[in-house]
Parts: structure tokens; C-alpha cells; sequence
């Protein structure tokens, strides 16, 4: 069967990977007949309207799904295929009280056009009765067209069969959260890295740079039981009560998804790889993260600056000094390509088989053409999709752990210790060309001397 | 911190990773207090095949929670009838499934702290959350 899935024209790179993650999802056999970027219209053959129902019912970038009764470059021949195809559909919502409407995509129809177009429908002999809100079923004319053009290129007609999940975005809207950073992904995309990563009801996911529990919050509205660390352990605390990542959890009624949230570096992690006799056994079932660019939030790891690591405890009145309230643990900055890569060597030892990691990376939008994903033996590069800024994008990378990769040899990387008096700018190539305003370059590396006009 | 948790957590240490004693933590003058949580059957029938059921039962043992028994319960032992699907209706929680959502999501360490069984490094515990950080000299 043929469906129209009315997308939404935001985020235009995220909304097929969310489409087929949310296919795997539900094991539902997806086939994407037509689909463009630049339109809100896509034609997907799915096997029934459940299966219809069942996709999109989690989607976040689309609106909603309807079964398809006919398609037409003009009303001559929409009207000549929805004859011709969905005649047998017509008996079915003879008596049903429905609801007919126009939408129309870069165009606009006056209301005395809309009820000229309606009743060129006449033929499929509804007689129920006509409600505006509450009806039954509900008819949709979609009609596309080019932004500088009068007449409509597209037609489709079709039944409405399922809504999305779009409502959960104004439900988690920051703006309504008690307790966010300046780092809080928007309700939109944290939605959305969670249905990419297949957040769902059973399964344990885990944030490693939880900050204030956005991600872990999305993953929970789906579902899942969350996990969270972050190396700032005041991220979670908050200000306790309603001002803390428990408190988020509290406001969506969802604490009974929260499992933990604790204070951990990344590169010293303290979650455990489970091995048993046939090797390693993975135990997330996702892992979802916006790691520090290092531009808002500076991105550091456990240990020196200055390269004293041996010096040995300090010892301050007959106690040790890290474990006295107050003790401030020393951090050095790291480098973001170095922690994409360890978050990839950690996903591959804590996933379970077919699990998922789902991580935003920053680029210059300069790097493009030799811009380099951080790769791994065992993970799969599922969707790579673009957020594109003015002069800065970010992906979302979303890899699936390969089943039985384990026979793949290969070592987590052991990093040397601090780069002696290193600035945070020389660890962190993103970081450098932000705060330089994203300069071009020349062939030999040194800024380009702006070319004034006149 | 569930008790869930625990079972997943060991020494941060880079050095402790590939000692047995770094795991389980060792719990030491805590405060335990019982969360109520909704029970989840699906959650602790996808959880229960990756509990390290030995240092479960070792952390009963330390706590002074009542002893569990020798093997790990399967996933058949959680519902009282054949039907593993629970979203059907008929599968009813077993006691066992209760003990078990009591114990791993219900039972939770809000002070304390935890200590290495194999280079001795205490982590705290306050208001329920374990700080894992490593002074510079244990990096």
C-alpha cells in the first residue's frame, strides 16, 4: 500500500534517518518511493494502515501519514488516478461523519477555491455527516507548488490514518523546563537523537555529558530507563529540588525512568565491561551525546596541566585531601577529535549487539571537503545528518554496534598523558576556528587579508 | 544510587580495570532509603541477563539485605504464566519479579561511600549521587 507522509520543512537532513530508524524500529518494511529535500511530501509503500499508524506515531519532523487515494499533476488527472485506484475505499466512509480540507504548500487557495475544490470530489459519495472537529475520518487535498508559480505542480489526495509524536516538542520546550544550561540541546533534536538511537520501553541508555538531563529526558519519554554521568557533578545537583536533572524527570512525571546520573570522566570511566566464556557482553542498549566543543563548555578530562601527575597525594591535617568535602579534582583540557574517538572505543566495549550510539559533532563548514567521521571496526555508520549554522554545522552521527564484531581485533587507544602547558585552542581544531570567526585560509595555511571593494 | 547501578560500576582507576577485587564496590557506612518506583516488568526481563548475579548477591551480603538465592532467576521465573509478552495482560508479576524490582530499582544508597576492594580509593555518595573522580596522582 501507498502512503503520503506529510513532513515537516524543518531539519530537512534529519527526516528520512528518522523515518528508517523508526522503521527498525518497529520492524516495519519500509520502502521510500519519493522523497526530496526541498518538499514536505514523501510517497512511502509500507504493508498496512497499522504499520502506517505504528511509524509515524513516534516521528518528531513529520506531521502526520495518510493512506494515498491518488496523485495528479493537475486536478484532471488527480481525480482520473483516485478513481481509478481507491474506488474500492469509497463504500467503506459512505456513512462515517468525516472531515475534508485543503492544504496547500507554497501556494494559497481562497475559501471560495477550497470549497470549488472539495466539491470536485463530489463523486465519492460521502454521506455522513461534516465536522470540522471530532469527525471520524479526515480527507486531505495536498496541493504543492513552486514558490513563483500560480498553479500547482503536486496533487495528492488521501486519508489521514496516524499523527506524529510532533505534539512532545512543545510538552519538552525548553523555555517551560525548570532546569536547563546554555548547552540544552532543543526539544526538537534531543527527540530526535532519541528515536535515532531506537530509545524504547525495556532498554537502558546511558549520556555520558549529561549536563542537565536533556538527552536522558527524550530518551525517557520513549521509554527507556536512563543512565547519565557528567564530569561536573554541579550539572546535576543543580540547585536541588525542582532546579536539578531529578527535578526535569519530576516535571514530566518520568522518574520512574531515571536510574542514576553520577559524577565521572569519560576517559576514567567507572562503568564496567561485562565479558562472560564467549567474550564481551554488551550492556547499553544506546548511548546518546552532545559532547563539550569546547567553545561554551570547555571540554576537560581528569588530570594535570602541567604534566605533575606523580607528584602523590597531598596530604592536608593527617587526612588525604581528595577525600575532604571540597576537594577541587584537577582537569586538563583535551582534545574533541581525541573524545570522539573514546566515545566510539567506549560504545564498542558497553553496547549491546545491534545497539546504538547517536553523537553531535561540530564542524567549520571550510572542513567539509576533507572532513574526517570517527570510524571504528565494530560500529556501523547508520545516518550522518546536518545542522547547518551560518558559518558552523554540527552532525548527528548515529552508529550501530555490528553483531558479533567481537572476533574483530582490535585495542582501545591508549592516549599519552597532558600535552605539557597546552591551551585548550591547540587540542581543539573547532574551537581555534570559532573563536577566530571561521577565517578563511590560504594555500599555505595563514589567514586571508580581507579584500576590500572600491 | 539503585542498587541496579552498583552492579554495573566498578574502580574508575585505569589501574584497578583488570582486577577482580575492583568489582563489586564495596559499600561502607551508608544510608539506604526505599524509593518507590513503578514496577517495570519489561525493564527487569531485559535487565536481569546482564546482573552479575554473584556480586548481587555479595552486595546483599554486605548491606544486610535478605540473602538471594544461589542462581539467578531466568526470565521464565518472573511471570506466572507462559506468555512472555508483557504487554499481555495474563502474565502476572511473580513475587520473584518484585523481589528483584524492590531490591535493584527500589533499594538506594543516598550516603555513603563506596570503596576499591583492590587499591582501597573511596568514592562518596551524597544525596544519592556517587562522585567518580580521580585526584591527579591516580589518573
Amino acid at each position: 500500500m501507498e502512503f503520503l507522509v506529510r513532513l515537516v520543512q524543518v531539519h530537512e537532513a534529519f527526516r528520512e534517518a528518522e523515518l528508517r530508524a523508526l522503521a527498525e524500529l518497529t520492524g516495519i518494511h519500509l520502502e521510500i518511493l519519493e522523497y526530496r529535500a526541498d518538499s514536505p511530501f514523501c510517497v512511502v509503500r509500507l504493508d498496512s494502515v497499522s504499520s502506517a499508524r505504528a511509524l509515524i506515531s513516534r516521528a518528531i519532523i513529520a506531521h502526520g501519514i495518510y493512506e494515498l487515494w491518488g496523485h495528479g499533476k493537475n486536478y484532471e488527472s488527480l481525480h482520473e488516478d483516485v478513481k481509478s485506484r481507491s474506488a474500492h475505499f469509497w463504500k467503506l466512509y459512505e456513512t462515517v461523519s468525516f472531515r475534508f480540507k485543503v492544504e496547500s504548500y507554497q501556494g494559497k487557495r481562497s475559501s471560495s477555491e477550497h470549497r470549488q475544490i472539495i466539491n470536485s470530489f463530489e463523486y465519492v459519495g460521502f454521506k455522513g455527516p461534516i465536522m470540522m472537529t471530532g469527525a471520524d475520518q479526515s480527507f486531505m487535498v495536498f496541493e504543492e507548488y513552486n514558490l513563483t508559480e500560480s498553479k500547482p505542480k503536486n496533487l495528492w489526495f488521501g486519508r489521514l490514518v496516524g499523527k506524529s509524536d510532533r505534539e512532545a516538542i512543545t510538552k519538552y520546550d525548553l523555555k517551560k523546563r525548570n532546569y536547563i544550561s546554555t548547552t540544552s540541546m532543543d526539544a526538537e533534536l534531543a527527540l530526535v537523537t532519541a528515536n535515532l538511537a531506537l530509545a524504547a520501553p525495556g532498554k537502558i541508555f546511558f549520556d555520558p555529558f549529561m549536563g542537565t538531563g536533556g538527552f536522558p529526558v527524550a530518551c525517557a519519554h520513549y521509554g527507556a530507563h536512563v543512565l547519565g554521568s557528567d564530569i561536573d557533578g554541579r550539572s546535576i545537583r543543580g540547585k536541588g529540588g525542582k532546579q536539578s536533572v531529578l527535578g526535569n524527570f519530576q516535571q514530566y512525571h518520568l522518574t520512574s525512568y531515571y536510574v542514576d546520573g553520577w559524577t565521572s570522566d569519560l576517559t576514567n570511566t567507572p562503568l564496567r565491561v561485562r565479558t562472560g566464556q564467549s567474550g564481551r557482553r554488551g550492556t547499553l542498549d544506546g548511548i546518546v551525546c552532545d559532547p563539550p566543543y569546547g567553545v561554551r563548555e570547555g571540554l576537560k578530562v581528569l588530570g594535570r596541566r602541567d604534566g605533575r601527575e606523580n607528584d602523590g597525594p597531598v596530604v592536608v591535617d593527617g587526612e588525604l585531601a581528595h577525600n575532604r568535602d571540597g576537594f577541587i579534582f584537577p582537569k586538563r583540557p583535551y582534545s574533541f577529535d581525541a573524545m570522539l574517538e573514546d566515545i566510539c572505543d567506549f560504545a564498542a566495549l558497553m553496547l549491546v549487539d545491534g545497539g546504538r550510539l547517536s553523537m553531535w559533532m561540530p564542524t567549520a563548514n571550510e572542513d567539509d571537503k576533507h572532513l574526517s567521521i570517527p570510524s571504528h571496526p565494530c560500529l556501523f555508520l547508520v545516518s550522518e545528518c546536518i545542522q547547518p549554522f551560518n558559518r558552523w554545522s554540527r552532525r548527528l552521527l548515529t552508529y550501530q554496534r555490528l553483531k558479533g564484531s567481537d572476533t574483530v581485533e582490535w585495542q582501545p587507544k591508549v592516549r599519552e598523558g597532558p600535552n605539557g602547558r597546552a591551551h585548550a585552542s591547540d587540542l581543539n581544531e573547532f574551537r581555534k576556528k570559532y573563536f577566530e570567526g571561521f577565517r578563511e585560509f590560504d594555500y599555505n595555511g595563514q589567514p586571508k587579508q580581507k579584500s576590500r571593494r572600491g | 544510587m539503585k542498587i541496579l547501578t552498583l552492579n554495573f560500576l566498578m574502580c574508575a582507576r585505569k589501574a584497578c580495570k583488570s582486577s577482580s577485587d575492583a568489582f563489586p564496590l564495596h559499600p561502607r557506612d551508608v544510608e539506604l532509603e526505599i524509593v518507590e518506583t513503578d514496577i517495570n516488568p519489561l525493564f527487569i526481563r531485559n535487565i536481569l541477563p546482564r546482573v552479575e548475579w554473584a556480586a548481587l548477591r555479595a552486595m546483599c551480603n554486605e548491606l544486610g539485605l535478605p540473602q538471594l538465592s544461589e542462581t539467578q532467576p531466568s526470565c521464565t521465573d518472573l511471570f506466572s504464566t507462559e506468555n512472555l509478552d508483557p504487554d499481555a495482560t495474563d502474565s502476572e508479576p511473580t513475587q520473584t519479579l518484585r523481589d528483584l524490582h524492590n531490591l535493584l530499582v527500589q533499594t538506594c544508597i543516598m550516603e555513603g561511600k563506596l570503596v576499591c576492594g583492590n587499591c582501597g580509593h573511596e568514592y562518596a555518595i551524597k544525596e544519592g549521587i556517587a562522585n567518580f573522580l580521580l585526584p591527579s596522582h591516580m589518573v
